[in-house]
């Protein structure tokens, strides 16, 4: 720097100089030269400081990071105690009432054709807990990822919990691969994997009522890979325990259904998106029960579900929060070949085709409301004379219903529900009123789309 | 059929496969910033738009899609993309792009966060206890994020790290001079008292010397309502305030009405490059938003 000093002074002191006497131009040019040099080793010196200036502010606010980093901790550190709970998972609640209104008995309520299975049809009248959703969900590694769902509920006057969903992921495998095992959401169809909370309207369409009892849930392992392209393309498959309606008894030493599936789906510009999928599930059922809870119809056979569904979501702008709409419709076709019995039934030979569909819109017009209309409805070929007075014969005219809904939501974390129900599903028409609130505390993961 | 195959490849296969990295940018701000230091040697995709508010994002098909062929994920963070990256990260099946991989970026680690609290409770709204993730008003943010961002860029892609630094160096020596003509030119503006819809700014008005009295939204990320609106109008009703900021996201009918009703001006200021048809990159947005503040104080 002094040297650089001195050069400076002895310059300017030449150029003092050369000036009282008649420079040549070879003179004056030679000493723009060593300016013009001088002048550009400091701005190359003063980058340089400025740049080491910039590192060093930066280094300060990363101390200042570290600091603040330290001064939250021990907000987070005060609830565990020793800092062992910096690891616990993030939990979730969901609490989910309804209070409902038939026109007729929901005990009555049957769907002539369908005997449901596991917990679908109506839920009890009058004023209900419903059920209590503990999430609790965490990365195991670098490798693994974990998810509890936990069912807590009251029935017949007793707290029952049940295992919703309990699996593992593999976060880190290559290409484009993941995989989960344990207890899950089988991936076909497309509300199958949702959960209830998320759910449009406060129950699940006559389609997934009668040919999967709401969803189907079961113990198995589960393989998607999705390509590596701008289209989003994803493929699937599961097997499964085969314990869960539509299956049951494990058959197939314990691997009793098998399921494929595949999505696509992309943007059309930015103001709609869309997911369109199909799916089979091959579900082998040994002694499965449905229909009336104290004399059950016992299927044993093989159930095949094929699926198409098709989603599409608008918002202007693509800026969801303020308005949107959301159509979605889903086509689910049965065959099951097999033997039905019963107490007052001998097993008698049953092989039938049956389908089903809904088409349903929610659209939300302004920020908190939201309104939306559903058409489901079934359809059964004739099992033969055979199951004439059982709930199995085909009724006089399809299965359908219509429903509409209002919610609103103060919050994402909290929403109420106004839902009517066209029942035209049982042998007598009905009229069903349903109020519902979804609310949810603690840590609650992204909804998928 | 050789011409339909043909055409679907084109359709289906990743845009970029020329491009040496793929940057999956949350944010408009952050897919620019790639685009000033990466150059060619990157292809950028931004998951949002300037008029799509961040916090409330479908995770949408299309972007699973994205996040699966990314090399690295830039996002604000602080947990303003709770509600759907995580459901992207978790349906894309992509090990690089994962938090605590090189190939994701959390933009606001990078700088001094501003509002974090240990007080977390959601009477109080939607409220983030890491900090305001909206980092991007305060340039000074800016390029501390684009020092990190050019070191992680240089880490995946070790070939163009040179490309990376001239890149880094070259916008930073702009940016520098940017930042000190908007600093001389909104040097005028300190002091300004200004009503926000959301708490968007707070960068903005801790680099610029603004001053926050109030919000629109009565709690953090709620719609605001006729109440709280009301309130506003009787307190602000001499005046008070100098300016009230919305961005294009947000429905202008809130700030409108209490504009009509105080004599305040309402301005609506891009958030991101995009938010205004002016701010088409990084240096445009910052002009513009200043521009539009001088203009809304009579500063003009």
């Amino acid at each position: 720097m002094r040297i650089d000093f001195l050069k400076a002074a002895t310059l300017v002191l030449l150029s003092i100089c050369s000036s009282g006497v008649l420079a040549q131009d070879s003179e004056i040019s030679l000493l723009r030269a060593s300016l013009t040099e001088l002048r550009s080793e400091y701005d190359a010196r003063i980058t340089d400081l400025e740049n080491r200036l910039a590192i060093a502010e930066q280094n300060a606010l990363q101390a200042n990071y570290t600091a603040q980093q330290a001064v939250t901790a021990p907000v987070n550190n005060a609830a565990g105690g020793d800092g062992n709970s910096a690891f616990n998972p993030a939990i979730g609640l969901i609490f989910q009432g309804q209070a409902w209104n038939y026109s007729q008995s929901p005990e009555a309520h049957l769907i002539p054709g369908f005997p449901l299975g596991g917990e679908a049809g109506p839920v009890a009248e009058g004023i209900g807990l419903g059920e209590i959703e503990l999430i609790m969900n965490a990365n195991v590694d670098d490798k693994f990822s974990a998810w509890l769902t936990a069912a807590l509920a009251m029935e017949d006057g007793e707290s029952v919990v049940e295992i919703e969903e309990a699996w593992v992921e593999a976060t880190a495998l290559p290409a484009g691969f993941g995989a989960k095992f344990g207890r899950f959401f089988s991936g076909i169809g497309y509300l199958n994997g949702k959960h209830s909370h998320s759910w449009d309207f406060a129950d699940q369409p006559l389609p997934y009522q009668a040919f999967l009892a709401n969803q189907y849930i079961d113990n198995g392992v589960q393989v998607r890979w999705l390509a590596p392209t701008n289209l989003y393309m994803e493929f699937g498959g599961e097997l499964m325990q085969g314990d869960r309606y539509p299956s049951a008894g494990s058959a197939h030493s314990g691997a009793g259904s098998y399921s494929a599936f595949a999505n696509f789906g992309g943007d059309v510009g930015t103001n709609n998106s869309w997911l369109a999928g199909i799916s089979y599930l091959d579900a082998t059922a040994i002694g499965r029960p449905s229909g009336d809870e104290d004399e059950p119809l016992l299927f044993s056979g093989e159930s095949r579900l094929a699926t198409a569904q098709f989603v599409w979501k608008w918002a202007p702008d693509g800026n969801w929060k303020n308005r949107n709409l959301t159509v979605q419709a889903e086509y689910l076709m049965r065959r099951e070949r097999g033997e039905y019995s019963s107490t007052s039934l001998a097993p008698t030979a049953y092989d039938v085709d049956q389908d089903g569909w809904y088409l349903q819109a929610v659209y939300q017009p302004i920020p908190r409301w939201r309104v939306g209309g559903r058409i489901d409805a079934l359809s059964s070929d004739d099992p033969g004379v055979a199951f004439d007075g059982t709930l199995l014969a085909t009724p006089a005219s399809d299965p359908q219903r219509f429903s509409f809904m209002a919610d609103w939501s103060n919050s994402e974390f909290s929403r109420l529900r106004l839902q009517f129900t066209r029942d035209e599903s049982g042998f007598i028409d009905g009229n069903h009123w349903g109020l519902q609130y979804i609310h949810s505390i603690g840590a609650h993961g992204a909804h998928s789309f | 059929m050789k011409r339909i195959i043909q055409t679907l490849v084109l359709i289906v296969l990743p845009l970029g496969v020329q491009a040496e990295l793929d940057i999956f940018a949350c944010e408009p701000e952050w897919a620019a910033l790639a685009n000033e230091i990466g150059g060619t040697e990157v292809n950028t995709y931004s998951a949002t738009t300037a008029l799509q508010d961040p916090h409330y994002i479908q995770a949408r098909p299309s972007l699973i899609a994205r996040v699966r062929n990314a090399d690295l994920v830039i996002c604000s963070g602080a947990q303003l993309e709770i509600g759907w990256l995580p459901a992207l990260l978790r349906k894309a099946n992509n090990r690089d792009v994962l938090p605590g991989t090189n190939g994701y970026l959390e933009a606001s680690a990078h700088v001094l966060r501003l509002d974090a609290t240990g007080d977390v409770d959601r009477s109080k709204g939607d409220i983030h206890p890491q900090g305001n993730p909206h980092i991007q008003t305060d340039p000074h943010n800016i390029a501390a994020v684009a020092s990190a961002l050019h070191r992680q860029l240089a880490l995946l892609d070790p070939e163009n790290a040179a490309t990376y630094e001239s890149g880094f160096v070259d916008f930073s020596e702009r940016w520098k001079k940017a930042i000190s003509g908007w600093e001389e030119r909104a040097a005028v503006l300190r002091g300004t008292r200004v009503i926000t819809h959301h708490k968007s700014w707070v960068y903005l008005e801790q680099w610029l010397g603004l001053e926050e009295l109030a919000n629109l939204e009565a709690v953090p990320g709620l719609p605001p309502t006729a109440a709280h609106l009301s309130r506003l109008t009787s307190r602000f009703s001499d005046g008070g305030a100098d300016v009230i900021i919305y961005s294009p996201y947000q429905d202008s009918k809130a700030a409108e009405w209490l504009s009509t009703r105080t004599a305040i001006t309402a301005v609506v200021l891009p958030l991101t490059v995009g938010g205004t048809d002016r701010a088409t990159d990084l240096f445009s947005l910052f002009d513009d938003i200043i521009d539009r503040l001088l203009g809304a104080t009579g500063n003009e």
